[in-house]
């Protein structure tokens, strides 16, 4: 720190502005040398910003970051449930394991079909509603709270109400089916029906917080672009084919990527539809078995935590995957988009 | 709470608010057939609590009758007692208000904190710590459950209710939540006027930055109370039957002992229960957090 010229006014230490010492003086009389106290005062304040995100990263790399990497780890052992401090060296072997495991390739495949039939048809409807609670209504209020109540209730409570309702004999989705004249239709044990039964349990509890996001999104559209497609005679629908999904891209991305990554951890629904062993199976024959509750299968009734942590890893890594060729795909679009100048 | 543009806010005449509403009312408006179709998502949203409702109140072989009784009966308290047999639904009731509340306590101040030093705050590694904090919210918090439950035995704390509490603080969503609520709200010349002052980062926070923050940290923990009241999978591992959680002992209500319809539901009803009245309380005020939180950039 070099003296500045004697003529110079009280020096500024610009990196600290406003500090004062106790005496009011910058520094030491004359000097142009900080004072110890103005040193500690220096690295209080660049310690500072770390001392507020240390709480959230320490929790973060203690209970998030670490057990991740650690799942890597022991998926390379033979590790039991009963006795965890025991780890045998298994190097790859669960994960050959795996791919020679008819379950599993069922699980996934379910988990693909179950995401599918509960995610596609639950953006498609919440962008409808979205789209009509962005009208003048009366009552908006009452009918967004409304929406929005299935969120918050609990994935338990919501599949034994649902479980009940998709009973086979007494079930009320089949009485309602019986009045169009239906027979009454084996939910749990076919495996299209059980699949559809789950997947309607993640629609009715996601559909009214996509349809806020979206409602969200869509108010953020500038109200111009509207006016100027009317000025151009374009319609309700066209008005929303040309102005709104167009402005709305990166929420859908968003919303697709965040329900891709809940439709890869389905998990409570299948467990609780049938409840008890059954359930544990995901169905009599594994039919509506996801990823998350094989994983939960292998782990916690048989009781092999090794085989469960490769199933966990080989999960995050198809996530991986996912978000990759949904951000390729996002990605290549807005490209061809600023290349057509648009 | 509104405005959620990320633009910096420009100066405008007081006149544009009128001329905002003037552009309203040019918006479209919601014929009988729009009213028609939200009235038919609604019935279909809150359908299922009244059916829980009327299922709770009745008898198993009422619920079971072709065709189904659609108006509830008398025999909620004889449902209630016989769910709380089955499952301790008192201890439950105790537990997830405990987990909720510090869940929701801590999470808030530890989001607010790292939230006012990413918004505001020039530091080193910045860019970079925000990049994993976002990425987190990529990350399924299952992956790491085995793992947990192996620190959780180590430790001893299997079915002890720090084991759900501790782990569920980590939110990367509250500290992006808070990050984008403080670069609105909070001044640039606030803080700068603090330090001209000569206070400290710790007293600038808790004079300045928190009176600030304070309604997006009550919609923070309201969300996360709701989350916390909720969570399913890591609990029922951390925790059993002796020792759970609403949802614990609501699974092990559904768990194949008992059969009884309207007991499961009546227990599945005095669990939810604690949540709806929260909802219907502040139902607005979760939907203005989840619309605020929902616009990024």
């Amino acid at each position: 720190m070099a003296a500045p010229p004697p003529s110079a006014p009280a020096t500024r230490f610009p990196r600290w502005p406003g500090f004062r010492g106790r005496s009011g003086s910058r520094c030491q009389a004359g000097t142009g040398i900080p004072t110890s106290r103005q040193v500690w005062r220096r690295g209080v304040d660049a310690a500072a910003p770390y001392g507020f995100v240390a709480p959230f990263f320490v929790l973060f790399v203690a209970f998030g970051l670490f057990p991740l990497l650690y799942t890597g780890y022991i998926s390379l052992h033979r590790v039991r449930l009963q006795n965890p401090d025991e780890m045998t060296w298994l190097g790859l072997e669960n994960y050959t394991n795996l791919w020679h495991d008819p379950f599993f390739w069922k699980a996934l495949r379910n988990t693909f079909t179950i995401g599918v039939i509960s995610t596609v048809p639950q953006l498609c409807m919440a962008l409808g509603l979205a789209h009509l609670l962005n009208r003048r209504l009366r009552g908006r209020t009452f009918f967004r709270v409304a929406i929005l109540m299935p969120y918050a209730t609990s994935v338990a409570a919501a599949t034994l109400v649902f479980g009940g309702l998709f009973g086979r004999d007494y079930g009320m989705v089949n009485w309602f089916l019986g009045l169009f004249g239906v027979d009454n239709v084996d939910w749990y044990n076919g495996t299209w029906t059980s699949q559809i039964a789950v997947s309607t349990i993640v629609t009715w509890r996601w559909v009214g917080y996509n349809a806020l996001i979206y409602l969200a999104a869509m108010q953020a559209i500038p109200h111009d672009r509207y006016e100027a497609a009317a000025l151009d005679g374009a319609r309700s629908w066209h008005q929303f084919r040309h102005v709104t999904l167009p402005g709305l891209r990166p929420t859908i991305v968003f919303t697709v990527v965040v329900s891709t990554i809940g439709a890869m951890q389905i998990f409570a629904e299948p467990l609780l539809l049938q409840g008890g062993p059954i359930g544990v199976r995901g169905g009599a024959s594994h039919q509506y078995q996801t990823i998350g509750l094989y994983m939960y299968e292998t782990g916690w009734s048989n009781y092999a935590l090794g085989k469960a942590s490769a199933i966990a890893w080989t999960t995050f890594l198809i996530i991986l995957l996912v978000i990759g060729a949904n951000a390729l795909v996002a990605g290549r679009r807005s490209r061809r988009e600023i290349r057509e100048g648009r | 709470m509104a405005g959620t543009s990320v633009a910096p806010p420009r100066v405008r005449p007081r006149r544009s608010g009128r001329v905002r509403r003037s552009k309203r009312s040019r918006q479209l408006h919601g014929g009988p057939l729009v009213y028609l179709i939200l009235g038919f998502a609604t019935l279909l949203s809150i359908f299922p609590f009244y059916w829980s409702i009327v299922a709770a109140t009745r008898s198993n072989a009422d619920i079971n009758h072709v065709p189904p009784p659609f108006t509830p009966g008398g025999n909620l308290f004889a449902n209630f007692d016989k769910a709380l047999d089955e499952a301790d639904m008192v201890q439950a009731l105790v537990n997830s208000t405990i987990v909720s509340v510090t869940v929701a306590a801590g999470t808030v101040l530890c989001s607010t904190l790292a939230g006012f030093a990413f918004a505001k705050l020039r530091f080193r590694g910045r860019g970079a710590l925000l990049g994993i904090t976002v990425a987190t919210m990529m990350i399924p918090p299952q992956l790491g459950l085995i793992p947990l439950f192996m620190i959780m035995a180590k430790l001893q704390w299997v079915n002890q209710l720090q084991a759900v509490v501790l782990p569920t603080l980590v939110t990367a969503f509250g500290v992006f939540f808070m990050r984008q609520y403080l670069m609105e709200a909070l001044p640039d010349e606030l803080i700068e006027a603090g330090r001209v002052d000569g206070a400290s980062y710790a007293r600038i926070f808790w004079s300045i930055v928190v009176p600030i923050a304070r309604p997006a940290m009550a919609v923070l923990g309201l969300l996360t109370f709701m989350t916390t009241w909720n969570d399913f999978f890591w609990p029922i591992i951390a925790l059993s039957s002796s020792n759970p959680t609403v949802q614990v002992a609501i699974n092990s209500l559904g768990g194949g002992y008992v059969h009884d319809q309207s007991i499961i539901l009546a227990g599945t009803l005095l669990g939810t229960l604690p949540v709806l009245v929260v909802f219907g309380l502040l139902g607005r005020q979760i939907v203005g957090g989840i619309m605020q939180g929902a616009v990024k950039g």
